[in-house]
């Protein structure tokens, strides 16, 4: 469990201050939403029907971001040798990577989104179930990027390349996300698109730590 | 404890990088490996560390009793100081040695004498990326003194080291001997007077 913790803890460490880090995914997803008024034009009501939208199309792009730096460094600098030497299961090794990354791109994003939400005209309402769908939400964005790095580590190509062809398996958070801040924005009841959304999010970071973990066990074998 | 190597033969891509390597080593040894690059040195070092299969043979890391040692144990029986040294230089010298710690589970208590140890002490608020190659070798060599672990499995360990800091692990490699530790270091010079020395690949 320390092992668990330690990894954990670096990696935060590493997406504070590596360049492509945390401030990069923060300040891309607030550029696409301060940009995106200026390509729809001033039309009030057109921002506010795009909004959930955007917002989500933002947190997946930004979250992206990042994605080459969990795994590949580690296994260019051996890290990943002493990873798999410790006790620490492969599966819990690539859960921490998970977390790390979240903690450095969508948590941020989260906390950044209902500050912004003026911008794109999302009405006041919708505004916690925007923050609320992006914390249930973007974990899983993580954990099939994590899982998509680890997979271009292990075959040493790209990572990031493996992310973008991985991007289809993130259209489902795409659309419960935002269809739960649109029904919001509209006065009906979100909660079954938030449950769902929620549900294919706890799969998918288990799912993705198990797919991660195989990954690295292909590595050097 | 005791390593035991029998007809070991291993492969990298689809080369045989070495076959039928035999070998034993009993505490209190170390076996020295030379040969030329390519040799697979650094092959057989990963393949005693469990990170690389066999194509042939059988290898086998006895506990003092005789008996082979379980998947679990066997991974907390050794260290593995690679020339992959898992180095970032975002992160300070003691933070380094803090995580390597953390993946080994060892105590923190003994973080500071490894620092020490090492002679990282001065540098340890120091960002890793501004070490030289010695001291980063060094900052990886320090995992040694975090924990005490049966084998130490050495890649190049002398490579970009002082002359102070190679007596130093001199020192250190001889005491673990003396306390019924194993070694098995990769090196192209001389090492603790190379007291029993495995060749790979072809002879000149």
């Amino acid at each position: 469990m320390r092992t668990f913790f330690a990894l954990i803890r670096r990696d935060v460490t590493l997406g504070i201050r590596a360049s492509g880090g945390a401030a990069l995914s923060a300040a891309f997803f607030a550029l696409i939403v301060v940009l995106a008024p200026l390509g729809l034009g001033p039309d009030m009501a057109t921002l506010k029907s795009a909004s959930p939208g955007l917002f989500w199309i933002a947190a997946l792009l930004a979250t992206l971001l990042g994605l080459e730096r969990i795994v590949q460094p580690d296994v260019e600098d051996g890290t990943l040798d002493l990873l798999r030497l410790s006790p620490l299961p492969l599966e819990f090794v690539a859960l921490a990577k998970i977390i790390s990354h979240w903690l450095t791109s969508g948590l941020i994003i989260t906390i950044l989104a209902p500050a912004l939400a003026p911008l794109l005209n999302l009405s006041l309402d919708a505004v916690p179930v925007l923050a609320l769908s992006l914390l249930i939400g973007t974990p899983a964005l993580s954990a099939i990027g994590a899982a998509a790095a680890a997979l271009g580590a292990s075959v040493q190509r790209g990572g990031m390349v493996l992310a973008l062809l991985a991007l289809p398996l993130n259209i489902p958070f795409l659309i419960f996300g935002s269809t739960a801040v649109a029904q919001a924005q509209t006065n009906t009841d979100p909660t079954q698109a938030l449950t769902l959304l929620g549900a294919c999010s706890l799969i998918a970071v288990v799912v993705g730590s198990i797919a991660a973990a195989t990954s690295l066990r292909l590595n050097d074998d | 404890m005791q390593l035991i190597g029998e007809t070991l033969a291993a492969l990298r891509g689809e080369r045989i990088v070495f076959r039928n390597v035999s070998f034993e080593v009993a505490a209190g040894e170390a076996l020295i490996l030379h040969g030329p690059n390519g040799s697979g040195k650094t092959t057989l070092l990963r393949v005693i560390a469990g990170l690389l299969g066999i194509l042939t043979g059988r290898l086998r890391l006895l506990d003092d009793d005789g008996k082979p040692l379980t998947d679990d144990r066997r991974d907390q029986a050794f260290h593995f100081i690679s020339h992959q040294d898992a180095i970032r230089p975002q992160l300070r010298v003691h933070e380094t040695l803090r995580f390597h710690a953390g993946i080994l589970g060892a105590p923190l208590k003994n973080l500071d004498a490894a620092l020490d140890a090492w002679g990282l002490a001065a540098l340890a608020t120091q960002s890793a990326g501004f070490l030289s190659a010695g001291q980063r070798r060094r900052l990886s060599l320090a995992r040694l003194s975090l924990q005490k672990r049966k084998l130490w499995l050495l890649d190049e360990p002398t490579i970009a080291l002082d002359a102070q800091s190679r007596a130093q692990l001199s020192i250190m490699c001889i005491e673990h001997l003396s306390h019924g530790g194993l070694i098995v270091a990769a090196t192209h010079e001389p090492f603790l007077g190379d007291p029993k020395s495995l060749h790979l690949g072809p002879r000149e």
